[in-house]
């Protein structure tokens, strides 16, 4: 991710800086909004940056951590708090075995979410997130791995049911083949539509027209 | 036709139609009882259900591609057309989730006001919820008893923001619009005209022999099965686990209310009609509460012009009247965010149909899928 722009610049001129949209990039009209009516105590003029400068992740200190380093050593990238929220950075090869284990010994239950990061410009171009929650401990992590463009994470169906669909949809929309999922095949888009449409390369009015064309008699969807 | 021809060619291998036993047919996209464009195949033997598939995405509409091609504020009024009959619950959860990633915190006169829509909003789901899913079981009453009490929501909802259903209430960093001059005595004034209207659909439905027939014993999920598979909201909690993000993680103003979880014990759809039910009147206790003593202050908190999240990803969620409803959000720095997802309740919560009807009737999958609350815009997105 860049790490420039930390301080906001009056004119919302640039998005410039964002990866991977060429071509579909819209002006960004600016983003702010007439000010209410008769609201009394309205800041007039937010001119000075309201945020702290730049929060940054912290080192996340836990005995689950400790116990996942002595295990994996420098398997476990990275874990750390960010505003108060705790994430873990595996590599892609262990990144099953440590779910197997959040669910089985750390009773991480409930697997919230499956999803995907598009990073065009990366070697390992997605991040696959999973959001973990413990009724137990009344707790959120989020697990992630890098994965390369045709790499196959294995299914985490078998840990959690629920990502039956969650990794379906995660396919249809990036194309990330999960290996031992048992129906995989998209979820939201029709079966032969081609394309990922939240890949970065994707652009926002892009579809495929062949498949509009055979299937709603019509030039463009839009 | 091509039913004609194939009936023929059973007769020509001396077998007719009533011979076979496995039937595959469609329920859906365009039926009144899926609530929306969701369409189920179920595979029958007879009545029996042996198996369903849904086909979801007829209303996919690219919400988190169009996420990230707009800056932070023009999404905001986007997340109101996912599950459009609780916009309000839709806004909560995507501005605190930005006001997370910015490190914004509400003033909470704006938590108060927040909570007491939010909470408004809950209500007129779980009433359209109750209209219609009581229609699909054959009582045609409550629905009319139901949208004739949510108009009042609706009214209170358009007096402040203009707008009944999509009603983009709230702007990152906390409330656009103050209060109207009477928007407590409105509110309150709603709270005992409601109350006693509640008690009349329970009249209605609760000991109601047919309404009990068509629920008791249908649609059972344990406890276990709805964490395995990620149900959260109502449903949950009617199979005994008692969970509500309201609770555990408060967000808004919630932690300074006094209000309980309602539960159940069955996991059936009779149960999860009672903890809707109960539900609602907690809504009620909250809401008089947050009226009350709604403090002064601001209702914005200093939000700068341009809005540029530092870098950094934040999963933020919140209890929507369906289940959990979480963002989350990766910021790159820019005006944009560089992805947003959305985990909408009702699409996880959709999954556990085909575990809740196997084996049931025909008739069940119609309680059950009105018993589950989607709706297909939040399914689809």
């Amino acid at each position: 991710m860049p790490d420039e722009t930390k301080t906001p610049p009056p004119k919302p001129a640039d998005n410039a800086d964002k990866p991977g949209q060429s071509g579909s990039v819209e002006p960004v009209p600016p983003a702010d909004k007439p000010a209410p009516p008769a609201v009394p105590p309205k800041a007039a003029a937010p001119a000075a940056p309201a945020k702290p400068a730049g929060p940054a992740p912290v080192a996340w200190e836990s005995l689950m951590v400790d116990e996942f380093r002595r295990q994996y050593g420098s398997g476990i990238r990275e874990a750390s708090t960010y505003m108060g929220q705790n994430y873990m950075v595996v590599e892609s090869a262990i990144v099953h075995e440590v779910l197997q284990i959040m669910r089985d010994r750390e009773s991480f239950d409930y697997c919230v979410d499956v999803t995907a990061v598009h990073y065009p410009q990366r070697e390992k171009q997605f991040d696959v997130v999973y959001v973990l929650y413990s009724f137990a401990r009344n707790e959120r992590v989020r697990i992630k791995a890098e994965f390369a463009d045709g790499e196959k994470p294995l299914s985490v169906f078998d840990i959690w049911p629920t990502a039956d669909w969650l990794e379906r949809e995660a396919y249809d929309m990036f194309g990330i083949e999960f290996e031992g999922h048992p129906n995989l095949k998209r979820i939201l888009l029709p079966e032969d539509w081609k394309g990922y449409p939240l890949r970065k390369d994707y652009g926002i009015i892009q579809q495929d027209s062949e498949w509009v064309k055979i299937n709603l008699g019509i030039e463009s969807g839009q | 036709m091509s039913d004609r021809e194939s009936h023929l060619e059973l007769q020509e291998h001396d077998q007719t139609f009533l011979d076979s036993n496995e039937l595959i047919i469609n329920m859906g996209p365009q039926h009144p009882a899926t609530h929306g464009v969701l369409r189920v195949i179920l595979k029958l033997d007879g009545e029996k259900v042996l198996g369903t598939e849904c086909v979801i995405g007829y209303l996919h509409r690219g919400v988190e591609k169009i996420g990230e091609n707009r800056t932070y504020t023009m999404f905001n009024p986007y997340v109101d057309r996912m599950d459009y009959v609780a916009a309000v619950s839709n806004g909560l959860g995507y501005c605190e989730a930005v006001e997370k990633l910015m490190g914004l915190q509400a003033p909470p006169r704006a938590n108060y006001i927040r909570v007491i829509l939010t909470e408004l909003n809950r209500l007129a789901s779980h009433m359209l919820w109750l209209g219609t899913h009581a229609l699909d079981i054959g009582a045609i009453t409550p629905l009319f008893y139901t949208f004739r009490d949510r108009e009042e929501i609706l009214k209170i909802f358009e007096k402040y923001c203009g707008a009944r259903l999509t009603t983009h209430a709230f702007r990152i960093g906390g409330c656009q619009y103050e209060t109207y001059e009477g928007f407590e005595r409105d509110v309150q004034k709603f709270l005992k005209f409601v109350a006693p209207k509640i008690d009349e659909y329970e009249e209605l439905l609760t000991t109601n022999r047919i309404w009990v027939e068509r629920t008791k014993g249908v649609g059972f999920i344990t406890g276990e099965q709805c964490i395995a598979l990620g149900v959260t909201g109502p449903v949950l909690r009617a199979s005994g686990v008692k969970w509500d993000i309201r609770k555990a993680q408060p967000y808004a103003a919630y932690s300074e209310f006094d209000f309980e979880i309602p539960t159940g014990t069955a996991g059936d759809t009779y149960d999860r009609y009672l903890v809707r039910m109960k539900e609602m009147r907690q809504s009620l206790r909250i809401i008089d509460q947050a009226v009350g003593k709604i403090p002064e202050g601001p209702i914005m908190a200093k939000v700068p012009k341009v809005m540029k999240p530092p870098v950094g990803e934040i999963y933020h969620s919140i209890e929507a009247p369906k289940g959990e409803l979480g963002y989350f959000l990766v910021s790159d720095g820019s005006t944009q965010p560089y992805r947003v997802r959305v985990r909408p309740p009702s699409f996880v919560n959709l999954q556990a149909l085909d575990m809740m009807v196997r084996g049931a009737l025909v008739a069940d999958v119609v309680a059950v899928i009105g018993t589950l609350d989607i709706v297909l815009g939040e399914v689809d997105r």
